[in-house]
């Protein structure tokens, strides 16, 4: 099957500053796939080249199998919802929403049953007659879907659309976009440097940083078995400890940290001893215990004390300091089993040699 | 307290009222009371039509009337469409230090006074001027070129003083409008034409409508440049105005005359809000 999009090689440079280097990647027909990374990766930059407002410095754009390079933005089969959406104020919600079908020079009574198709579909019936300000956040965004939607696009580009949106909001559109993409059934591309945004609704996600992929794969990929330091300290949260391989059995492998301590760890790539390393451990892979016993399953073990406990419901987290002064997060659970901890407390927690990761650290 | 924001509220309105009253409604009911009486023989005065009747049926005072009325419509319509691309030149394409720069380009002929700026215009286009002689040079020419003293000239020179009173309306609502308005415009099928018309006109409209009306009112009074560069028979119903007050005394025509204007602008300006929709309020801001 060809895929819906696909990008060669693609790099665009503004003067000196790459903002987008060797960018590779194909998008197959009615998947969401999202581009996530931090502010100033590049990612809009891509976003413009594949909708036609800027041109590659080298590379090629293919949709449906087919070069778009030297097509321009009105003529190219993909669609974009803006940033901060840009809905023409000057019009009716019906008039945004027919905009495209009329360049399209399709008759009047039929734009009219296909936006008024368009705003069912979108939960929105009969606000066909009002103006763009005289809507909520969460409606506006569903009408810049519904708008680009009408035209049925190949593919469907959205730049952060969430952004402006408040916390209980995107929550809920979060689930919303996921079920606006299967009832149009059209390839999505979305960027956003929300990571609990691309988590929940991608099918692929590439983690971006400074204009490079640095990994493509399905959320579980990106949290289980992040192929670079960046994308496991992006992906979630981790505790980090840097230090020398002492002994390597295949991917097991012993570290010791430059504070002196002995962990076991999981590597990913070739490590050989004398190597320096880093290795990730997620404050949620991190068992809390009373006794040491508890843990005999652990690779690793520490006893610490708790310094200070962050209470964020169910992410809650303990901060526990071990015998070398480092701190840790660990995550709190909610089993009643630590109710009472308190500042002070001594603690035992343990890990997996599976739950930590290990990248080579270049020298 | 609320005596306080009172006598406040007095405070401020009082040169308000002071400026209204004394240089606007006085002197306009006292001009329409003057064009309003008939000078029966000396000091004795009567309340009659005669100047109103004499003005509308008068041949020469109709076609000054009605061509004055025209030509400002259409030196309206010229600016404007001569200062849009400027005005979104300097106002979405230009960037930084260049926007700046082309801003003040545009204000610059305004520190010099209007009659410099016109005579500027005669030293340009007059038969021994710059123009002519280049024509002559260049051999396009045989003879002395005559420029001035024509409805042309006179159209540049009326275009030229209302140029700045179009565009800074223009650019300050055209930078309001987001540039991922314009692309959203393109990325959903629009070429330059729809979206120029769908997006970016109809955004710009309360500056296009306010700057029209400055622009008609600065013309539609204007008297320097029609005298200095119109010619013999592009006659301007302020040099009317002018001539009937100071050369003819005869105030009550000229009163008459002045009554005209102020009814034509009130109504030409009337019609413009009501083509284009707007009220007043929504387009003086
Ligand atoms: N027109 C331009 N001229 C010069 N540099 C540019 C231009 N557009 C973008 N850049 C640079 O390219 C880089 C990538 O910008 P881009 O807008 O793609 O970031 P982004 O990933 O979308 O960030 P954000 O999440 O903040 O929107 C930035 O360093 C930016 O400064
Ligand atoms: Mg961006």
């Amino acid at each position: 099957m060809t895929p819906d999009l696909e990008c060669a090689d693609l790099v665009k440079r503004f003067g000196d500053t790459t903002a987008v280097d060797n960018v590779s990647f194909s998008v197959p027909p009615g998947s969401f796939f999202s581009i996530l990374g931090p502010s100033g990766c590049g990612k809009t930059t891509i976003m413009r080249m594949i909708a036609g407002f800027l041109d590659p410095t080298s590379g090629d754009i293919r949709i449906k199998g087919g070069s778009v390079l030297d097509t321009p933005p009105n003529k190219r089969p993909v669609n974009m919802v803006f940033q901060h959406l840009a809905l023409f104020p000057m019009m009716t919600i019906a008039d945004n929403i027919g905009y495209g079908l009329r360049r399209q020079k399709m008759p009047k009574d039929q734009i009219a049953r296909k936006v008024d198709e368009a705003l069912d579909r979108i939960g929105l019936p009969g606000i066909g007659g009002r103006k763009v300000d005289e809507l909520s956040g969460g409606q506006k965004q569903r009408v810049a879907i519904a708008r680009c939607m009408v035209l049925e696009p190949d593919v469907l580009l959205l730049d952060e659309p969430l952004g402006a949106l408040d916390l209980k909001l995107r929550e809920h559109m979060k689930v919303e976009l996921k079920a606006l993409q299967a009832a149009f059934d059209t390839t999505f591309v979305y960027i956003t440097h929300d990571q609990s945004e691309a988590l929940v609704m991608s099918d692929q996600i590439a983690v971006m940083n400074a204009g490079r992929f640095e990994q493509v794969g399905t959320g579980q990929d990106l949290y289980y078995r992040p192929d670079t330091p960046f994308v496991a300290g992006f992906i979630g949260e981790a505790n980090r400890w840097k230090g020398r391989i002492e002994r390597a059995e295949g991917s097991a492998l012993e570290m010791r940290t430059e504070t002196g301590l002995a962990m076991r760890a999981t590597a990913t790539g070739t490590l050989s001893p004398g190597d320096t390393a880093e290795i990730f451990v997620r404050p949620e892979s991190i068992r809390l215990a009373a006794t040491a016993e508890a843990l005999s399953a652990f690779d690793n073990q520490l006893q610490g004390t708790v310094t200070s406990i962050l209470f964020n419901g169910a992410a809650s987290r303990v901060l526990v300091q071990d015998s070398v002064g480092e701190t840790l997060e660990v995550t709190l659970p909610q089993s009643g089993e630590f109710a009472n901890l308190k500042r002070g407390d001594t603690l035992h927690i343990g890990w997996g040699a599976a739950q930590a990761t290990c990248f080579a650290v270049a020298a | 307290m609320r005596l306080h924001a009172r006598i406040g509220f007095i405070l401020l309105l009082t040169p308000l009222v002071l400026w209204l009253g004394l240089l606007i409604v006085i002197p306009h009911i006292d001009m329409l009371l003057i064009s309003l009486r008939e000078r029966i023989s000396f000091g004795v005065y009567e309340t009659s039509t005669t100047h109103y009747q004499k003005a509308l049926t008068e041949p020469l005072y109709l076609r000054t009337f009605w061509r004055t009325a025209v030509m400002s419509v259409l030196a309206t319509a010229i600016t404007l469409l001569i200062a849009f691309p400027v005005a979104y030149y300097i106002a979405k394409m230009a960037k930084g230090r260049l926007q700046q720069v082309l801003f003040m380009l545009c204000l610059i002929p305004f520190y010099v006074s209007e009659l410099v700026r016109t005579f500027g215009w005669m030293i340009l286009l007059r038969e021994t001027g710059l123009i002519s002689n280049l024509l002559q040079w260049a051999g396009l020419a045989d003879q002395p070129v005559e420029m001035l003293y024509t409805d042309a000239a006179m159209m540049v020179g009326l275009v030229y003083t209302s140029m700045l009173f179009m565009v800074v309306p223009l650019v300050t609502t055209l930078e309001s409008l987001d540039d991922s308005v314009v692309e959203a415009g393109y990325d959903l099928g629009g070429n330059g034409l729809s979206v120029l018309r769908e997006i970016i006109i109809p955004h710009a409209m309360p500056g296009i409508v306010s700057g029209c009306i400055v622009v008609f009112m600065l013309s539609l009074g204007n008297y320097l440049t029609p005298t200095m560069l119109g010619g013999k028979d592009s006659l301007w119903f302020t040099e009317m105005i002018y001539n009937q007050f100071i050369v003819r005394s005869n105030w009550e025509l000229g009163a008459t005359f002045g009554f005209m204007l102020l009814v034509l602008s009130s109504v030409i300006v009337w019609g413009m809000l009501r083509l284009t929709g707007r009220t007043l309020q929504e387009t003086m801001g």
